[in-house]
């Protein structure tokens, strides 16, 4: 039961991790939180069904397709929903531009694909067991995402000039950094990793076009209790949100489950604005 | 205090006022009657189509308050509606309670409703636009599962019937005429709110934050009246909706629904009433048009939504603003009348002091100011130079409470200002402006000066909802008193215009009538003469000698040493955060050390 409970929570944790690294990476580029960030876990998940199961596809090509996808998606958020209304960002005219294409691409979902869940192929022809592969896979993108990130952030001149823009735009733009093209990349890059998230987590979550506003609460707790884009506590905090919600499903059951998940959110939220990990006060006046 | 004011207000926008009230009332009006009419000439379908749409507007018309007035961004309201349903239809169909009536399990719900609005809405005071957001959405799909699971007191995934309403209730046109009734008080209240101090207080904590809390406007107890109605107005809906809907599964409330709520206000225009109204009719209305398009409806409203944050912000409000689309006369001159300005502030008899004593504020390891002593006193101009980066705006800001000092004492009349708590500056008489005029653009700008006096309203929330008569003469005052503010500081031809279209000087003189609404004991003006010619320059050093002539005292930070020299009785200068000199503007400009290290040889 125990071991159940610890790869259930670890497996859905890293998947929670995985769209706030999305939203991180996102947040990184522009100093915007996207409701997007959500729709391409759920895309992910459609994708990969409809490329694999319905269409028929050998699992690379599929894997390949819904990660072009994600891209897709991420680069659209950020011509349509981001770039017109980050020259008034105090106005956060950026929650509604977001929250917009995000139901837009949801309704398409719904009509297009259906409004109930769909199985997800298995990607390995591997037997049922254990420690399936439908646990360790988000665990093992979750990894790969991570490791990736940050041997491209250190060691790579792109990945420096990420976080050049992200510690200080102005400065990054004086430099002549091409702050705009940078800011695309960056949503391609987080759009794939969305789109990885509901790849990899696929099993679990089932190829539903109404995984994307659970996503886009769940997946930015950890992204609020670890800080504002920092990845490491994305993780950490995703983790512990996977094994609480599990062992509070198995305790109380799956509604109180929520309850409690979301209350520890508020609470946690309150007491800690700036999340756990901490930053900076903005100066206003 | 209770002299006419009249002579002051010129007759022109006595006339404005007149007509701009009925223009505003008319639209109403004309809903009101179509809304009473409407059973004449609708047909049975349409019935219901109308009855869904009075249903919404109660709900919208609370949520519109939260959105559309305080810009707090709760896209999750539906779970309200939710809430209100499930508690008017259990209690009335007796499974868990007795059988309750339903006018009392309305009231019950709505109790209800308003306690949950708080509990969703209390984040908000903590949390910024985006946390809030995900907190109302996680609230909506949580309120949802548990109507699923808790299928003893909900049926599950089976559902429960709504609530019928007894006679004369109980027939299709009764039930419609019964909502048609609610939402018209709902419109009714709301359109209160929305004209008295907290809906222009909620405006201000919209678009200006910062400017609000230095006059004094106390957000957690404003937004928790707005949730407690919100979420009771919600509930209401909520218990109308089953009734409507005669039977109700958690299907029937999705995410949807509360897009369209939230859509409708956004399409009708921030801080308005009608607009949002004329929104909320549209989204009930359209898909009947369109038949094949009904699948497709959230879809466009996304769309809708998209466009409208894009390309026209303002929503239909704005389209309906014809008035503030008349050209403003051009070449137009500030000319203050400080000869009013004695009627406006109450002199101070007692000669207050307002105290520095060894203030200091490091950032890091840059001490911004460092042992500062300063003192102004109640009648006096004091002013405030120093190169850029010396701590001037730094001193203002530990004064009116945005920052802490990490050592000495900031001292009133003798005691010691508490740190921070910065809205209890003005209830202390300390106004301030700012170095960029915070200013809500879309309220006009006589709206924007009344903000200053929020704090001197004697009524509560419930009595502005319900317009009774403190309510009424609390307006009356806080309009004359601003009217003549702005008459003071020469703005009076303004009054009815948009802020947003005043020229920047304009905006700065705004800022100075809205401090004088709070009769300040003390003064602090931050770069007021920043941008402006030479002409508005020589007027503005009168305007602020005449408000010290009246017995406040003035703190003036600024660059104009010319401005300085001519009207300060004292002078400091600052430099690295530390006294450079001070003294009385003729020692300064003969000192050595100021004239090297500042004013220039």
């Amino acid at each position: 039961m125990v071991a159940s409970i610890v790869s259930t929570g670890l497996a859905i944790g890293c998947i929670y991790a995985l769209i706030g690294i999305t939203y991180n990476v996102m947040f990184s580029a522009s100093r915007v939180f996207s409701f997007t960030a959500g729709t391409l876990g759920m895309l992910g998940g459609v994708l990969g069904s409809l490329f694999i199961a319905r269409l028929g596809m050998p699992v690379e090509i599929g894997f390949l397709l819904a990660l072009a996808g994600g891209v897709l998606l991420g680069i659209v958020t950020e011509i349509v929903a981001v770039r017109p209304v980050l020259k008034s960002l105090d106005q956060h005219l950026y929650v509604l531009s977001t929250l917009a294409l995000a139901l837009m691409v949801q309704q398409f979902t719904a009509i297009e694909w259906g409004t109930e869940a769909r199985p997800f192929p298995r990607l390995f022809d591997i037997a049922r067991g254990g420690f399936d592969q439908q646990f360790w896979l988000p665990m093992l993108a979750c990894a790969a995402v991570i490791v990736g990130l940050e041997l491209l952030y250190r060691h790579t001149l792109i990945g420096r000039a990420f976080l050049a823009i992200a510690e200080d735009t102005y400065a990054a733009r004086a430099l002549g950094l091409p702050e705009r093209r940078l800011r695309m990349v960056s949503y391609a890059l987080a759009g794939a990793i969305g789109a990885l998230a509901g790849f990899a987590g696929g099993e679990m979550l089932l190829a539903f076009f109404g995984n994307g506003p659970m996503l886009t609460f769940y997946g930015f707790v950890p992204v609020a209790l670890g800080g504002m884009g920092n990845n490491r506590g994305a993780v950490v905090a995703g983790l512990l949100l996977g094994l609480f919600q599990q062992t509070a499903n198995f305790l109380v059951g799956g509604i109180f489950a929520s309850v409690a998940v979301f209350t520890v959110f508020i609470i946690v939220l309150l007491a800690r604005p700036e999340g756990l990990a901490g930053a900076a006060l903005q100066r206003r006046v | 205090m209770d002299t006419p004011m009249a002579n002051v207000r010129p007759g022109r926008a006595d006339v404005l006022g007149a007509t701009g009230t009925l223009g505003v009332a008319l639209p109403f009006l004309a809903l009101l009657v179509i809304g009473i009419a409407f059973p004449l000439f609708g047909g049975g379908y349409w019935g219901v189509i109308a009855t869904r749409a009075c249903v919404y507007w109660v709900l919208v018309s609370g949520l519109n308050l939260v959105v559309g007035f305080a810009g707090q961004i709760a896209i999750g309201w539906v779970a309200l509606l939710t809430l209100g349903a499930y508690t008017t239809s259990v209690l009335v169909a007796g499974t868990v309670t007795p059988e309750l009536s339903p006018y009392l399990a309305l009231a019950i719900a709505a109790l209800v409703g308003a306690i949950f609005g708080l509990i969703v809405g209390l984040p908000a005071l903590r949390l910024r636009t985006f946390y809030f957001a995900i907190t109302t959405l996680g609230f909506a799909t949580i309120v949802t599962q548990v109507a699923l699971a808790w299928q003893s007191v909900t049926g599950g995934g089976v559902g429960v019937a709504g609530p019928i309403f007894p006679k004369p209730f109980d027939s299709q046109w009764g039930f419609y005429y019964f909502c048609f009734g609610l939402a018209a008080i709902c419109t009714w209240m709301t359109a209160n709110i929305a004209a008295s101090r907290f809906g222009r207080a909620l405006t201000a904590i919209r678009d200006a934050e910062v400017a609000a809390e230095a006059c004094g406007i106390a957000k957690p107890a404003l937004l928790g009246a707005v949730f407690l109605f919100s979420g009771a107005v919600a509930a209401i809906a909520g218990g109308l909706f089953a009734s409507l809907q005669s039977y109700i599964t958690p299907d029937a409330f999705t995410l949807d629904l509360s897009v369209l709520f939230f859509i409708a206000i956004l399409i009708g225009g921030r801080s308005s009433i009608l607009g949002p109204l004329l929104g909320t009719i549209l989204l009930t209305v359209l898909p009947e048009f369109a038949a094949p398009l009904v699948a497709w409806s959230t879809f466009l409203y996304a769309v809708l939504l998209l466009v409208i944050v894009l390309a026209m912000p303002g929503g239909i409000a704005e389209l309906l603003d014809f008035k503030n689309r008349r050209p403003l006369e051009s070449g137009r001159a500030i000319v203050p009348r400080p000869e009013l300005l004695g009627r406006l502030l109450a002199a101070p008899a007692d000669g207050g002091a307002l105290m520095l004593e060894q203030v200091a504020l490091a950032f890091g390891g840059v001490h911004a100011i460092d042992g500062l002593d300063l003192e102004i006193r109640s009648g006096q101009i004091h002013g405030l130079i120093g190169p850029n980066g010396s701590g001037k705006t730094t001193t203002l800001n530990v004064i009116s409470g945005y920052y802490a000092q990490q050592s000495g004492t900031v001292r009133l009349n003798g005691a010691s200002l508490p740190v921070l708590e910065r809205h209890r500056r003005a209830h202390m008489r300390i106004a301030r402006t700012f170095q960029t005029p915070r200013i809500v653009g879309s309220a006009s700008v006589l709206q924007n000066v009344m903000i200053g006096g929020t704090i001197d309203g004697k009524c509560t929330f419930v009595e502005s909802l319900l317009s009774l008569p403190r309510h009424r003469r609390d307006e009356v005052l806080l309009r004359d008193t601003a009217m003549l503010a702005l008459a003071a500081v020469g703005l009076e031809r303004l009054a009815p215009v948009r802020a947003d279209r005043l020229q920047h000087s304009e905006l700065r003189f705004t800022e100075i009538a809205r401090a004088l609404m709070l009769r300040p004991a003390f003064l602090l003006l931050d770069e007021p003469a920043a941008g402006l010619s030479a002409e508005e320059i020589s007027r503005l050093a009168a305007l602020v000698v005449a408000i010290a002539r009246a017995g406040t005292g003035v703190l003036l930070v600024e660059h104009h040493a010319d401005l300085i020299f001519d009207i300060c009785h004292h002078v400091t200068v600052l430099n690295l955060g530390k006294n450079l000199a001070a003294g009385t503007p003729a020692e300064i400009r003969s000192h050595r050390e100021v004239v090297n290290a500042y004013l220039g040889g």
